[in-house]
């Protein structure tokens, strides 16, 4: 202890406190304050930044569910309004097919009444040509037999040969 | 760097030197008295062990290194200091006068002379008087003489302002980027911030304190790491130096605290306990609480100081050694031990700076603490 106190100078203490402290000051207020004032700011852009993008971030993934959503919406849509028309067209085609078999239908049975009636019509003509045949055949038979039996029946045969042909 | 800024940092450099130089670089010429009845070893002994005594103690002129002349006498190198003295008015004279020590100076009529790396005033014989404890009895004048720690204070307190205001300068030219040497010494600035300012002291009274921490840490630093270099300078191993900044830390710490450091000093045990039975523990704790106020600053301040007083003695002690042992296996083995420990001291030259501030600004921890010490007697 009394080796330390006479090595005590007061002349050192003096200067080593005068310039510590002045150079405390200095620094204080040329190097500290502006260091840290600058190692901050530049703290707090870099989180600022940060925040931001992660801010970005967040937002980004939002639209981009929005997206899918909407997407998926779309698809959904489209899906229905495809299966809608494919559902429509297939009405479509069975009420064509169903109206064209009644169309044909009718046209069948019209036809066949038609037929019906034609037929009808061409047995009443053949009727009536086989009444005007056996008339004209009498009639010839009858003019034949007035003048020659054999005549008469060859002329019969004749006559019913041509109707074998005929 | 561009190479137009590193010319003229040259000739700044050369300048410099120069007139290092010119002011007086002195060859001064004594006779060597050797001590009777000793032998040759002996002496050589006694050499060294006054060499580095001298060495630890401050000293008024800057030597560079001496050597003995073939004709028996001692040469200095090195620069002279300017003397201030206060022995009714200022006595401002050359250290060159006293002839490193071995003369008597003469200012104004008064005659001086050093004893013991102290000046006290004398006749023009230099008569010293002595008491039975083998103490000069003569007057000593106030001394604020320009010493070589004062230059050594003075060289670090420049470099620092220069350092830190070029680091400070240059994030407003790099866009808040450092940029030069300032990359080095911002990560260092960070982790005072960070790492010891912040978990001691806490969020929210840090600020304040970092002026000091920052400066002290740097100062004490780059003041163990100049005492490293062959300059031989020993500041931070320098009492007066320590007990400087361990003053400024006391003050800092009792004048910033708060009414709870206060009261965790003059009454600790807080509401745990009834007045009448706090009264016979208080009378030893508050003198112990009251003590710690200044044994806290006083640890700082051996501490430093015998850390960087024992790393220069140990260092100089083994290069003595090549000197006693003048051997072929000897010196080789001091010299890499005095290696070894010269890379130790460049190790303990950082933590003895760290370890200051970080305890300094526990100190400040204490003092700005708020409402905690009530919570902690509880959890005990």
């Amino acid at each position: 202890m009394e080796k330390l106190l006479s090595e005590f100078s007061l002349g050192l203490f003096f200067w080593q406190l005068l310039l510590f402290v002045a150079l405390l000051l200095l620094l204080k207020k040329f190097a500290w304050k502006p260091i840290l004032d600058a190692v901050n700011e530049r703290e707090t852009s870099i989180k600022d930044s940060l925040s931001a993008a992660q801010k970005a971030r967040d937002e980004m993934q939002v639209v981009q569910a929005d997206n899918k959503r909407i997407l998926k919406e779309a698809r959904a849509e489209r899906d229905a309004l495809l299966s809608e028309a494919k559902k429509a067209s297939i009405q479509m085609i069975n009420q064509a097919k169903a109206d064209a078999k009644v169309d044909a239908d009718k046209i069948t049975a019209q036809a066949q009444e038609m037929i019906q009636n034609e037929k009808k019509a061409a047995i009443n003509d053949l009727k009536n040509q086989v009444a005007q045949l056996s008339v004209d055949i009498a009639e010839k038979v009858l003019q034949t037999e007035l003048k020659d039996k054999e005549a008469q029946e060859k002329l019969v045969e004749e006559l019913v040969k041509e109707i074998a042909v005929k | 760097m561009s190479g137009s800024t590193r010319f003229i940092l040259l000739k700044k450099k050369t300048v410099f030197l120069l007139i290092l130089l010119l002011s007086g670089v002195v060859s001064a010429k004594e006779k060597q008295q050797p001590p009777e009845n000793l032998s040759a070893k002996e002496t050589q002994k006694k050499e060294i062990k006054d060499y580095i005594m001298h060495h630890l103690q401050d000293s008024y002129d800057f030597s560079l290194f001496s050597y003995t002349n073939d004709d028996g006498s001692h040469v200095y190198i090195g620069v002279p200091l300017p003397i201030i003295l206060w022995d009714n008015g200022f006595k401002v004279f050359l250290s060159s006068k006293f002839h490193h020590g071995e003369t008597v100076a003469e200012a104004d009529g008064n005659f001086y002379t050093i004893n013991h790396n102290k000046i006290y005033k004398t006749d023009q014989a230099g008569t010293i008087t002595y008491d039975e404890d083998h103490h000069a009895t003569n007057f000593a004048p106030l001394d604020f003489s320009i010493t070589k720690g004062v230059v050594s204070i003075m060289f670090t307190v420049f470099m620092m302002f220069f350092l830190f205001k070029n680091l400070a300068d240059s994030y407003s030219k790099n866009s808040g980027i450092a940029s030069g040497a300032g990359r080095f010494f911002e990560p260092i600035v960070l982790y005072i911030r960070d790492d010891i300012a912040i978990p001691n002291i806490g969020e929210k009274h840090y600020k304040k304190y970092m002026s000091f921490l920052l400066t002290v840490f740097f100062f004490v630093w780059f003041l163990n790491i100049l005492g490293l270099t062959p300059l031989g300078i020993n500041v931070t191993g320098n009492i007066a130096v320590t007990f400087c900044l361990a003053l400024l830390t006391f003050l800092l710490t009792n004048f910033t605290g708060t009414k709870d450091y206060w009261l965790h000093i003059f009454d600790p045990l807080g509401s745990t306990l009834k007045w009448y039975a706090k009264i016979p523990l208080y009378i030893i704790l508050i003198p112990i609480e009251v003590l710690g106020i200044f044994i806290k600053p006083f640890s700082l301040l051996i501490r430093l100081y015998a850390n960087m007083q024992a790393g220069h003695i140990v260092l100089m002690s083994l290069i003595g050694l090549m000197f006693i042992f003048k051997s072929w296996l000897g010196s080789p083995l001091s010299f890499g031990l005095a290696f070894a420990i010269s890379l130790i001291e460049v190790l303990v030259a950082l933590l003895q700076a760290y370890i200051f501030t970080m305890l300094s600004a526990l100190y400040f921890g204490f003092a700005s603490e708020e409402h905690e010490h009530h919570d902690e007697i509880e959890a005990h």
